[in-house]
């Protein structure tokens, strides 16, 4: 990056730092950091969908509709959450491969399990053997987003059904004294309000959705925690930055950015708490009419 | 829900059109955590023996190669479902591999495995020995008796556990632990080397048409003399060469 970083050899103290921070395995893991936030980015509101969908399932008369709400939501949050990554992924990857398998290779006569192996033919392989290599990871990565959304959706329909059923009785029914039909009455009475009563356990979800995020790595993918254990090692002198076993320190620093990053999301859900909670029929509304009198 | 799976399978699909050309594209899959067969260097890159043989080999049989890297542990498993087209790992033949997938030909000869420790007197027996996980190393080390073996899935963390007292020594291929025990005053080679596998050979799909264009390639850099003056160039003057 600096051009006296040509002959690394040659540097010391401050300068060599200088240039071991910057070169390319740390580039590589300070832009991993950007895939923890774009897998949040991209996988909270997913998850907020996914809940929202199940809590309005699960209040539905329709009784299937009910099942399938309430299914979804006991059973991801019944097992543990790795053992679901883990499954969630290889039934995802082979599912989809099995689909393109049985249209574009109708004429396939062996088996697709054999052993501990699933072979689809060459043109069902997802992604394509030859697809270039962002195609790979970019395929992997959006598996692991979706397997994020559908974990963590189940946790939030939990949160937001219970948030729906706390909304006040006598507000649903004056709601409905004037004549707004039951959909009516669920968008401008029940979504609205409900949000306060969802916050506390959202923001809770949102705090164990960051500290979940480690969990790529175990899916393969080249998260901070891989980046971390692969420069944190001990380097010998084939390489241009030598050095001894320094996983401490990059462990320590993982350490340091997920508790920085927690506190900043205390901070701000603090905030929309507050925002929240104005005016509503809640102990937290009280307190803050009183405080204004 | 089902319309993202649905649109996924779309997309993917429409993808599978444009690259339905198989092999247009060799992936070669390694490890990357195994110096200097192969390792990411400080730029990022594959690097090692093994890139500059891959690329070799790749330019010999005019293929064009790409580098992807896998943890040891599943470097099979994703070989044979088709996530890349070869494995080139530092990985020695042994009957148990040659069942589920195919060897070419050896581009490094048969060559001792080394154990290495903090203590010069160290005896085999009641000792604990540290391997990576699915290694001919480790797999040796389990069938001895009254040694406990340690296993771990990275080399580097087997080195780890001698530093920091876990284990009594590592058992690891020579070129692997010579340099390292080279380099750290502590470290250092104890008990007798011990001879293991057939030799590293790169590893295909079963029945792999590639199979033929890579042995052709390491036949021509054997004959040619440019693949043992590779093998001094990373494993030093010792090396055992062809």
């Amino acid at each position: 990056m600096f051009e006296f970083c040509a002959d690394p050899s040659s540097l010391d103290g401050v300068r060599w730092f200088s240039c071991y921070l910057t070169n390319g395995v740390h580039m590589l893991f300070y832009q991993s950091f950007l895939t923890v936030f774009t897998l949040l980015a991209i996988a909270a509101p997913l998850s907020l969908a996914f809940g929202f969908a199940a809590a309005t399932a699960s209040r539905a008369r329709f009784l299937p509709a009910r099942i399938l709400g309430k299914g979804y939501t006991s059973m991801v949050r019944g097992v543990p959450d790795i053992v679901f990554f883990l499954f969630f992924v290889l039934v995802l990857d082979q599912g989809i491969e099995f689909i393109r398998h049985s249209i574009t290779c109708p004429d396939w006569d062996q088996p697709i399990r054999q052993g501990a192996n699933f072979l689809v033919c060459d043109a069902a392989r997802t992604p394509q053997g030859n697809a270039p290599q962002w195609v790979h990871e970019g395929y992997n990565f959006g598996l692991a987003i979706f397997t994020y959304a559908i974990v963590f959706g189940a946790f939030c329909g939990n949160v937001l059904y219970g948030a729906m059923g706390a909304v006040p009785k006598p507000q649903i029914e004056t709601a409905a004294a004037y004549g707004m039909s039951q959909r009516q009455v669920f968008w401008r009475v029940v979504v609205p309000q409900m949000w306060v009563y969802a916050l506390p356990g959202l923001s809770n979800i949102w705090m164990i959705l960051i500290k979940a995020t480690p969990l790529l790595f175990l899916l393969g993918i080249e998260d901070i925690v891989y980046w971390a254990r692969e420069i944190g090692g001990s380097r010998n002198s084939r390489f241009a930055y030598p050095h001894p076993d320094w996983r401490f320190w990059y462990f320590l620093g993982l350490l340091v950015f997920y508790l920085g990053f927690t506190r900043v999301s205390e901070i701000v859900l603090a905030r929309v708490t507050r925002r929240l909670t104005r005016g509503q029929a809640t102990a937290g509304g009280e307190a803050m009419r009183k405080a204004a009198t | 829900m089902i319309k993202l799976i649905l649109t996924t399978t779309a997309l993917t699909m429409a993808a599978g059109v444009a690259f339905a050309d198989s092999h247009s594209v060799v992936r070669l899959g390694t490890e990357g955590a195994y110096p200097p067969y192969n390792f990411i260097n400080d730029d990022g890159e594959v690097d090692g023996f093994e890139r500059d043989l891959g690329d070799e080999l790749c330019a010999r049989a005019e293929l064009t190669c790409v580098w992807v890297t896998n943890d040891w542990d599943s470097i099979i498993p994703n070989l044979t479902s088709g996530n890349y087209d070869t494995i080139i790992a530092g990985m020695s033949i042994t009957d148990e591999r040659d069942e589920v997938i195919d060897f070419t030909q050896a581009y490094i000869p048969p060559s001792p495995s080394l154990f290495m420790g903090m203590d010069d007197g160290i005896t085999l027996e009641g000792a604990m020995i540290a391997a990576q996980t699915n290694t001919i190393q480790a797999g040796y080390v389990a069938t001895l008796d009254g040694v406990t073996l340690i296993e771990f899935a990275t080399p580097d963390e087997t080195v780890a556990a001698v530093r920091n007292g876990e284990a009594d020594a590592v058992m690891a291929d020579n070129d692997f632990l010579l340099q390292i025990a080279a380099e750290d005053d502590d470290l250092m080679i104890v008990l007798d080397p011990v001879s293991l596998g057939d030799g590293v050979a790169m590893g295909l799909r079963e029945g792999d048409e590639l199979i033929a264009a890579f042995d052709a390639a390491i036949t021509s850099m054997k004959e040619d003399g440019t693949l043992n003056a590779l093998l001094v160039e990373w494993f030093g003057d010792e090396a055992v060469t062809w």
